[in-house]
């Protein structure tokens, strides 16, 4: 029974080497984090095991403890583990993390113990248990192990992962010994070879998951291979996508290169097995009872269990879910889900059902995304509804060849004659073939109704901090050095106008008059009344005085070097700027270093240092009403403030903000900065050259309207709503999202589908008025089930962290966090109630579209806006959570949950093609969690604007020295932040991987290389976000505590 | 300043019948606001300004009343009074006012001012016709006809 139970693949050797499998045996334990789960966790300790023989080439290599000085202090409390090594007497034997010394590999068992005590200790409280554990353990002592442990992600990030990352095979192995007593087991029937084709549920799921768990770490890994149409077919990352295929012979050296399991332990035997690598272990996660099976299958839709299923991650990017209209042209016409994005794919017909499913309903949406396809149309007449004014759209019906009717009022309306003129045909008929009726996103180029005034030239006027701290921080030589640059590439026409000014105490204009030879400087000492020394000349037109621009940003950097002037001067800066830009309006850029501490709008530093790490956060909302005022006046003359915050101090963000959250710009932090920090001030300069190149739009404003019976109640992003439906943007950008919360005020039960458009009426740079518009029409349904099943998670992680920013702001950080808990309790609740199902059942359930919420929610509270207990400086925190509501989707789920993969292997990854034709490798997705970690890999995260790259000591030294250009592993310096162009396969991918990525970013991400010994390296370690934190929960406890909490 | 009981509900029903037409006021410019006639900065600035002299009125109106020894009518009208002022004081330092214009289309901030406005019509419509009885009664206090025994009464 046991073969038929294999892959297709499996060689028999591994079949006699196997230990028998006992068909008794009612379920293996089920991992999570190393862990059992909560209900089988008593029955699963090493107590109850029988001995069992444990073949010698199925042992892992030794694991041992990781000495504390190598533990990251703020992730491990080394004195906890220690005590539990006391505990149980266990000797802990300071092994190094060094691969290079065989000698060290014999060391005793022990080491093993104490790396399992951690988790068995608080689990079972048995720590008898673990002394009969260990004893087993020692029988089979692993026969060769040239290489001491590499697993110091395991104990390290919270004292209880071990299980998963070194020793797999202990902990698959010895439960199948075990004849499980206890009658709470059986409803789970899996890894029981009969059931296994019902069990078996999810499609995604590679089928050789049913070998028995203990094959899959057993033996050695096998590296994925590219040629496996299923390893490219959408299968779970920890699918084990190999598993069904002989691995080539030529792979075997291969092979050791990313198992970390037994490097060298069959040296000469090709390698039989089909098992991935231990990150690539499929999720235990088909723990459903017949029941649940039944339902499932009546409504077709899948579930999964949280608790069973560590590994929740697909192995590709989650894609959002598809729109379905029952109408393939409605469907491809429909508008992109990068663009514009609602909570649910069918919106529910009541509010009431709404009410019960318990998710939020919302659209995210960024209008100004930069896109490749874009029709642009010029025409006399602008279609639009009479009554409400909506845009024609893909989603209207056509009454009659003559007539149209509104799909958001329902009014109907004449079409005029020309619409029926198809401009590419030059016939008239159809009026579906209209480029406006082909696609939901479009852009008109608007006749002169649309303008209150002649299109304006571009300003840009660059508002400099020169107080000591800005000096001293040296951003001015990093600034000015890429505006000098980049002035030419500043978008606008021939009318473009820059300004410069300078502020500490007082604010010092340049003028760049006419005839000047140099930049003449005025300073205005009088900051209580501001007043502009000269008329003109302090916004000049780019082209005409480009020399005296070049001049002024070559001296600015070093005319303030003797300044020992420690105030700021902000508030009169940025009413200054107001005065000079209000005739045209326009985009100012502020770069603010220091607290403003003089003049209107001085501020004092609020924060108290010491309760950085509390659990109630005060200061979150401004000090006073300066900046918002101002932010208002400046919105009313179309004047957008963004704000470049490169503070080494307290510079209360959340008041500053308020110039650039009210008036439609945007804030960009550098924390801590200083010029002589390479990375940072990479960053910097690529952050600031993609704010002055990006597509802008001055003098926008946006209105979203809605069917009737739909109402937006709350906004969210940077914007002043000017009126119901109308958000005012002095600018807009395209870095800029934004999102609204929908509720339903009448039953939608008679209309089919319901839509929302957003308009989107700018000045482009060149001056042209333009309209884009986007349309998303979502089906109506009836049913709770359905509501669930078309959740969208990503989407609902995106509204609710806005939604969570509110929230803290006007309530507390502490209710926030609560909310984020209550929402994956309610939501989960109502699935469970949607199912139908007892309170016997004692899996965890979730659809398959919310499968991620649970995780992302983990991740949010340990984000930094929402994280507490972890020291949080309060501008990052107030920054973060400004980057909740402004960010795009893609990019803040980015941020909330980075992205990790691994790289030491990419020429045998799966690849797609761009459009250039180069192959692009694509690994895996990773979970955020040293379990998943290796260390005979490379591991890249992926945080958005900035990317880390972890090298393990493990690493084969070909990847050493062809991917990463280094001779050795110690050669990796703190200070690796590029990557080296070389001529070989493997540094060919890495960096075909890494520009893909950079692809979809708004500017290239920094990189930073790190060792997996250098003490940087909880740069990395610290984003593990699943791990178990200081005082946070892991992922599987958090899992542990919204089961105890679902009724 | 002490008034008589007829004065003391005159000048009450005049005060009154002027928070009444400043609260119809606040309704109107709210229901421009809602139907786009009005940009909310405009709105809520106007409607800022009028918020303290409310407060005022209505808290000068109740000190009156405690100076004139009506202890139940000082009572009633004191929790409005608490109300406004909680209101004032609970106004986030960063807000321009009760009226904030950049939160009150969010949150259905807008429909909540409303609801707050007619309660307070409501409110003052019933003060003030309570007002008006109790003037009515000062006046018939003692004999209407012979006006003499009123001012013995009184003295």
């Amino acid at each position: 029974m046991a073969q038929q139970n294999l892959p297709n693949g499996m060689p028999p050797q591994m079949v006699n080497s196997r230990p028998p499998f006992n068909t008794n045996m009612e379920k293996p334990p089920l991992q999570f984090n190393g862990i059992h789960s909560s209900h089988s966790s008593r029955d699963s300790s090493p107590s109850t095991r029988p001995g069992q023989q444990v073949p010698p080439s199925q042992l892992p290599p030794m694991r041992s403890t990781i000495p504390p000085s190598q533990l990251p202090p703020s992730r491990s409390p080394t004195n906890l583990i220690n005590q539990k090594m006391g505990q149980l007497n266990v000797s802990n034997s300071n092994s190094r993390f060094n691969t290079s010394t065989p000698n060290q590999t014999l060391q005793n068992p022990s080491g093993l113990v104490s790396a399992f005590s951690p988790i068995n200790v608080p689990k079972t409280d048995n720590s008898a248990g673990n002394q009969v554990f260990r004893q087993q353990l020692q029988q089979p002592p692993p026969p060769q192990q040239p290489q001491g442990n590499h697993s110091p992600y395991n104990s390290q990030g919270q004292n209880r992962t071990l299980i998963n990352h070194g020793v797999p095979p202990y902990n698959h192995q010895i439960p199948q010994n075990q004849v499980l007593p206890n009658s709470q087991q059986t409803p789970h029937v899996n890894y029981n070879p009969p059931f296994q084709p019902q069990t078996y549920q999810r499609p995604l799921v590679n089928n050789h998951n049913q070998a028995p768990p203990h094959f899959q770490t057993m033996s050695q890994p096998k590296p994925v291979q590219n040629n496996n149409p299923v390893a490219q077919g959408g299968f779970n990352y920890n699918a084990a996508p190999n598993m069904n295929m002989p691995p080539p012979p030529q792979t075997q050296f291969k092979t050791n290169l990313h198992s970390n399991r037994y490097p060298q332990s069959q040296p000469q035997q090709p390698q039989p097995n089909m098992n991935p690598p231990q990150f690539y272990q499929q999720p235990q996660q088909q723990q459903h009872s017949v029941t649940q099976h039944g339902f499932n299958k009546m409504w077709g839709q899948d579930h999964v269990d949280l608790l069973q299923t560590p590994n929740i991650l697909p192995r590709e990017k989650v894609t959002p879910p598809k729109v379905y209209l029952g109408n393939e042209v409605l469907d491809s016409a429909n508008c992109s889900p990068e663009v514009f994005r609602c909570t649910m794919t069918k919106i529910p017909e009541s509010n009431s059902l709404l009410q019960k499913s318990r998710l939020p309903l919302g659209i995210l949406i960024h209008p100004f995304k930069d896109l490749t396809h874009l029709p642009v149309i010029q025409c006399n007449v602008i279609v639009r509804c009479r009554a409400c004014r909506t845009y024609i759209n893909p989603f209207v019906f056509f009454v009659d060849s003559k007539r149209w009717k509104c799909n958001l009022c329902y009014r109907v309306n004449e079409l005029p004659e020309e619409f029926q003129f198809d401009p590419v045909s030059k016939t008239y008929g159809d009026p579906s073939r209209r480029p406006e009726i082909k696609s939901s996103t479009i852009e008109y180029i608007a006749p002169a109704e649309y303008m209150l005034r002649p299109p304006q030239p571009a300003v840009y006027l660059f508002l400099f901090d020169i107080s000591r701290l800005a000096v001293e921080s040296g951003y001015l030589q990093s600034a000015c050095a890429v505006l000098l640059e980049e002035l030419k590439s500043l978008p606008g026409d021939a009318r473009t106008q820059v300004g410069i000014v300078a502020y500490d105490s007082a604010l010092h204009f340049f003028a760049l008059g006419e005839g000047l030879s140099q930049p003449h400087e005025m300073t205005v000492l009088e900051i209580d009344d501001v007043f502009l020394p000269c008329p003109d000349n302090l916004l000049v037109n780019l082209k005409d005085r480009a020399d005296l621009l070049t001049d002024l940003l070559t001296q600015l950097p070093t005319r303030f070097n003797n300044t020992y002037d420690n105030s700021s001067a902000l508030g009169p800066a940025l009413q200054a700027a107001h005065k000079m830009m209000a005739a045209t309006g326009g985009r100012v850029t502020v770069f603010q270093a220091s607290l403003p501490n003089v003049g209107p709008g001085a501020l004092t530093a609020r924060e108290d240092p010491s309760q950085r790490a509390s659990t109630e956060v005060t200061h979150l909302n401004p000090a006073n009403d300066f900046y918002k005022r101002l932010a208002l006046e400046c919105s009313g003359q179309q004047i957008a403030v963004d704000l470049f915050v490169v503070n080494s101090q307290y510079m209360d963000m959340a008041t500053i903000s308020g110039i650039s959250r009210f008036s439609g710009g945007c804030i960009n932090h550098f924390p801590l900065f200083k010029a002589s920090r390479v990375l940072q001030n990479e960053r910097f300069e690529r952050c600031f050259r993609r704010y002055l190149t990006r597509k802008i739009g001055f003098e926008a404003v946006m209105r979203i309207r809605c069917t009737r019976g739909l109402s937006i109640h709350t906004f969210h992003g940077n914007f002043f709503v000017r009126s119901t439906d109308l958000l005012s943007l002095p600018n807009v950008s395209p870095d800029a999202g934004f999102g609204m919360q929908v509720s339903i005020d009448e039953s939608l039960s008679d209309v089919q589908s319901v839509c929302f458009q957003a308009a989107l009426l700018y000045t482009s740079s060149k001056g042209e008025r333009r309209i884009r518009v986007h349309t998303l029409c979502l089906p109506i349904c009836a049913t709770l089930t359905d509501v669930i099943h078309s959740a969208d998670q990503q989407c609902i992680v995106g509204l609710l962290a806005k939604m969570a920013v509110d929230r803290s702001m006007q309530s507390s950080l502490s209710d926030a966090r609560e909310a984020f808990i209550n929402v994956a309790i309610d939501i989960l609740s109502s699935y469970k109630l949607s199912l139908n199902m007892g309170n016997g059942s004692s899996s965890l359930n979730a659809p398959q579209c919310l499968q991620l919420l649970p995780l992302y929610i983990s991740a949010l509270l340990k984000s930094t806006a929402f994280r507490t207990g972890t020291s949080t400086r309060l501008d990052d925190r107030v920054k973060a959570m400004i980057d909740m509501k402004t960010k795009p989707l893609s990019q803040l789920i980015q941020i909330i949950y980075p992205n990790l993969y691994p790289v030491h292997n990419l020429e045998e990854q799966p690849i797609i093609l761009n459009s250039e034709e180069e192959p692009i490798p694509q690994p895996p997705h990773m979970q955020l969690t040293a379990r998943c970690l290796d260390s005979k890999g490379a591991f890249l995260m992926d945080t958005g604007e900035h990317m880390i790259m972890l090298v393990c000591p493990g690493v084969s030294t070909v990847f050493l020295n062809e991917a990463l250009g280094v001779r050795d592993y110690v050669s990796i310096t703190d200070e690796m932040y590029e990557l080296p162009v070389l001529d070989n396969l493997h540094n060919q991918r890495l960096h075909q991987f890494i520009n893909y990525l950079n692809d979809e970013k708004p500017f290239v991400a920094t990189l930073h290389v790190i060792r997996d010994n250098s003490p940087i390296r909880i740069e990395f370690f610290e984003r593990l976000i699943e791990d178990r934190l200081e005082n946070a929960l892991s992922y599987h406890e958090f899992m542990q505590h919204l089961k105890t909490q679902i009724k | 300043m002490i008034f008589s009981d007829p004065l003391l509900f005159a000048f009450s029903l005049l005060n009154t019948g002027a928070v009444l037409f400043l609260l119809v006021y606040f309704v109107i410019t709210l229901s421009d606001l809602e139907c786009d006639y009005l940009n909310a900065q405009e709105c809520c600035s106007k409607l800022n300004q009028w918020t303290l002299p409310k407060l005022i009125a209505h808290g000068f109106l109740s000190f009156m009343f405690l100076i004139h020894g009506h202890w139940i009518l000082t009572l009633i009208n004191l929790p409005m009074a608490m109300w406004m002022v909680y209101e004032i004081t609970a106004v986030p330092s960063g807000n321009l006012g009760i009226y904030d214009p950049t939160e009150i289309h969010n949150r259905g901030q807008l429909k909540r001012h409303m609801r707050d406005c007619m309660i307070h019509l409501g409110y003052y419509l019933v003060f003030f016709f309570m007002y008006l009885y109790c003037m009515i009664v000062a006046l018939l206090k003692g004999d209407p006809i012979n006006r003499d025994d009123q001012f013995e009464i009184d003295s």
